[in-house]
């Protein structure tokens, strides 16, 4: 998995509540059978019309958002199905950091799995990044995952809050299964123990 | 000992290994795999040379992208992309070993409506899939709750999750239903009540006397949901009626197994003294019909209330609502029951069970959907089917003017050829009313079968108690 340590660049603003995962990335680009590619279709409905054009006004296809690293968006953020289709069109796009008051637990996780840091902050330091934000490529917003603070173009510096074990595999790129199979024994033991206590499983 | 609600029950007796920081690992007892999931996972232990640790736990059906029309056994009605990526399931399976039910096979369906059926999902277990909706097994007093891809690979690998422990919510529901009123109101109600992201955070367990009164397939319509509310899982303690579903189930221990297992899972309940983070109470009398206006399913109201104003809510919730009401084409003061509708869905993970067919078709008997309106009946798997052309169910559907459909997830979410136009309104009893969820511009009104069927009579929005 690709390390998450520090980041330094320019935030998309997308001021919407509830931006489910169907938004990030519709069914259609779920037939996929590979990880790679999404990043053209995401938030495809509110990209393109229905000719394919892209939409002018959509904050990702405006020139100064297009090579956006960050996202700030509103409360319950990445709420909806469990696809990992959503974070793998976020990175492949090139956006490897959300910020939301808010996000749905499912696609919370999955952020971690993909290289991708997502941030719960109070919704009025959100208001302060989303401002600065629409400042577009003028504003650049910089994210330090070991100290856990943000820090707007202004110089206003949030701290955030994060599970330690997902820091810790974020900062060092560390695949999780290979993690858990150094602790083989112990899901052995648990296993015969079952055998024993719950036979019927 | 110290008193536990039933969640901490479970999880306690899953934890394979703790951290000082409190990360455990969690055995899995079942994993369900669908298709669309599942491809990038099952390619990931390819390039690893890694393994399934427990195949025989491990239950794989393909639903989301199958066709549901009678001629589906004929491959041009999929897509090339649908069709390669169905193929890598029966690959999948094939090689690994897996449990798996074909779309020839009659007990195909949706993977949340096969795995209780066939007696995979059993009380006390922990339970993951690839699918946000998950949530459905937790009606039988079984942990379960929806993973990505990366999770999918981890538990084919491990049979383990990394997890933190969630909090504890109880949502009470004291008191007797009204007549016309349903497990799909209450739950809806809930997610009114406490908005999509209040459960976020919380393992949900639902009780009281309404909760009791379900059938364990109104438990399970029940349970889909918690994860529209935010909550990691949804539960119901297990009791008389679960048992009585499990028993004789094909994979649902038996003999002195059976007797082993039954007694553990009596012990599978809140202790009266247990401590709970949040406590939401409701009371049945008081909940209603509903359905939902907007494209989140927090946007419920009941079937007698009127088109809101966006300026009515507060916050972020104002744009959102503005947006909803746009995307709907809606305008604030519409009485709901004046909405005009062109569809009728009725199946989804959430109502696709028997019960469900029976109260839509308790609705129909007789009668015949609106002219010029499209219906479709798509039972959530093919032994739901059977049973219900068994009980003359079909019949009622067809000769009321329904598409009497094949199992699979249909125009839950429009990956396959089942799909809203543009602009077309839809009353449906799946449980997500997202912009083009059932397919681009598509406009969904979330309800309970019967709501449905009492739609698909009249040609709008309708409240079920006028037709009964
Ligand atoms: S019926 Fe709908 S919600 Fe249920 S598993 Fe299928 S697509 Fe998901």
């Amino acid at each position: 998995m690709d390390k998450f340590t520090t980041l330094s660049g320019i935030a998309a603003p997308l001021p919407l509540v509830n931006i489910d995962t169907d938004m990030i990335i519709p069914k259609q680009f779920l037939k996929t059978i590979k990880r790679s590619g999404l990043g053209v279709n995401l938030f495809d409905e509110m990209r393109y019309d229905d000719d394919r054009n892209e939409i002018a006004d959509f904050v990702l296809n405006q020139t100064k958002y297009r090579d956006a690293q960050i996202l700030v968006a509103g409360d319950n953020f990445g709420c909806g199905s469990s696809r990992e289709h959503a974070p793998w069109a976020i990175k492949d796009f090139g956006i490897t950091c959300v910020i939301a008051p808010s996000f749905a637990d499912i696609f919370y996780n999955n952020c971690f799995k993909n290289g991708i840091l997502p941030i719960a902050l109070p919704q009025d330091q959100v208001d302060v990044l989303m401002k600065d934000a629409e400042n577009g490529s003028n504003a650049r917003i910089e994210v330090d995952l070991e100290a856990q603070t943000i820090t707007s173009s202004d110089g206003d510096t949030f701290s955030f809050e994060v599970d330690s074990f997902k820091k810790h595999c974020l900062i060092n790129g560390l695949d999780d299964i290979g993690l858990t199979m150094e602790k083989a024994a112990s899901i052995d033991t648990f296993e015969a123990e079952a055998a024993q206590s719950r036979p019927w499983v | 000992m110290s008193p536990k609600t039933l969640y901490d029950k479970i999880w306690d007796a899953h934890v394979a290994h703790e951290a000082e920081d409190g990360t455990c690992l969690l055995y899995i007892d079942r994993h369900l795999v669908h298709e669309v999931t599942s491809p990038q996972a099952f390619e990931g232990l390819r390039m690893t040379g890694r393994t399934v640790r427990r195949p025989e736990q491990t239950i794989a059906v393909p639903d989301h992208n199958v066709p549901t029309t009678l001629d589906r056994a004929n491959a041009e009605t999929m897509t090339e992309d649908s069709r390669i990526q169905v193929a890598a399931l029966d690959k999948n399976a094939k090689d690994f070993g897996l449990h798996y039910y074909p779309v020839s096979d009659v007990r195909q369906g949706i993977v949340h409506i096969v795995g209780p059926e066939q007696g995979w999902t059993l009380p006390g277990m922990t339970v993951v899939c690839g699918d946000s909706h998950t949530a459905t097994h937790g009606a039988f007093g079984a942990l379960a709750h929806g993973i990505g891809t990366s999770e999918v690979e981890h538990v084919l690998a491990t049979q383990t999750l990394i997890q933190k422990k969630s909090k504890n919510m109880k949502v009470e529901i004291t008191g007797k239903l009204r007549p016309g009123v349903t497990a799909k109101d209450i739950t809806l109600s809930v997610i009114g009540a406490t908005g999509t992201a209040g459960g976020t955070g919380y393992v949900i367990e639902y009780c009281g006397e309404a909760i009791r009164d379900l059938s364990m397939e109104g438990r399970m319509t029940v349970c889909n949901m918690a994860i529209e509310g935010g909550a990691r899982a949804g539960l119901i303690a297990p009791d008389e009626k679960t048992f009585e579903y499990c028993k004789g189930r094909p994979h649902a221990p038996k003999g002195a197994q059976w007797e082993a297992a039954l007694e553990w899972w009596k012990t599978l309940y809140s202790d009266d003294d247990a401590q709970w983070d949040a406590v939401i109470t409701l009371k049945g009398e008081d909940i209603a019909p509903v359905v939902t206006w907007g494209t989140s399913p927090e946007d419920v109201l009941p079937i007698t209330a009127v088109v809101p104003a966006a300026d009515s809510f507060e916050g972020g919730k104002v744009g959102a609502a503005q947006r909803s009401l746009d995307y709907m084409d809606l305008t604030p003061g519409t009485p709901l029951s004046d909405i005009n509708i062109d569809t009728v869905f009725i199946g989804s993970c959430t109502n696709g069970r028997i019960e469900d067919l029976r109260a839509a078709a308790e609705i129909l008997k007789g009668k015949k959907k609106k002219d010029g309106l499209r219906a479709m009946v798509v039972p959530g798997s093919g032994l739901v089917r059977a049973q219900a052309e068994e009980e003359g169910l079909a019949q009622i559907f067809i000769d009321a003017g329904f598409e009497w459909r094949l199992a699979g997830c249909s125009m839950c979410l429009a990956m396959n050829p089942d799909q809203l136009a543009p602009g077309e309104r839809c009353a449906a009893t799946s449980n997500r009313n997202f912009e083009g969820r059932q397919g681009r511009g598509g406009r969904t009104h979330l309800m309970s079968p019967a709501m449905a069927a009492a739609a698909a009579i009249t040609g709008k929005l309708t409240d079920v108690r006028d037709l009964m």
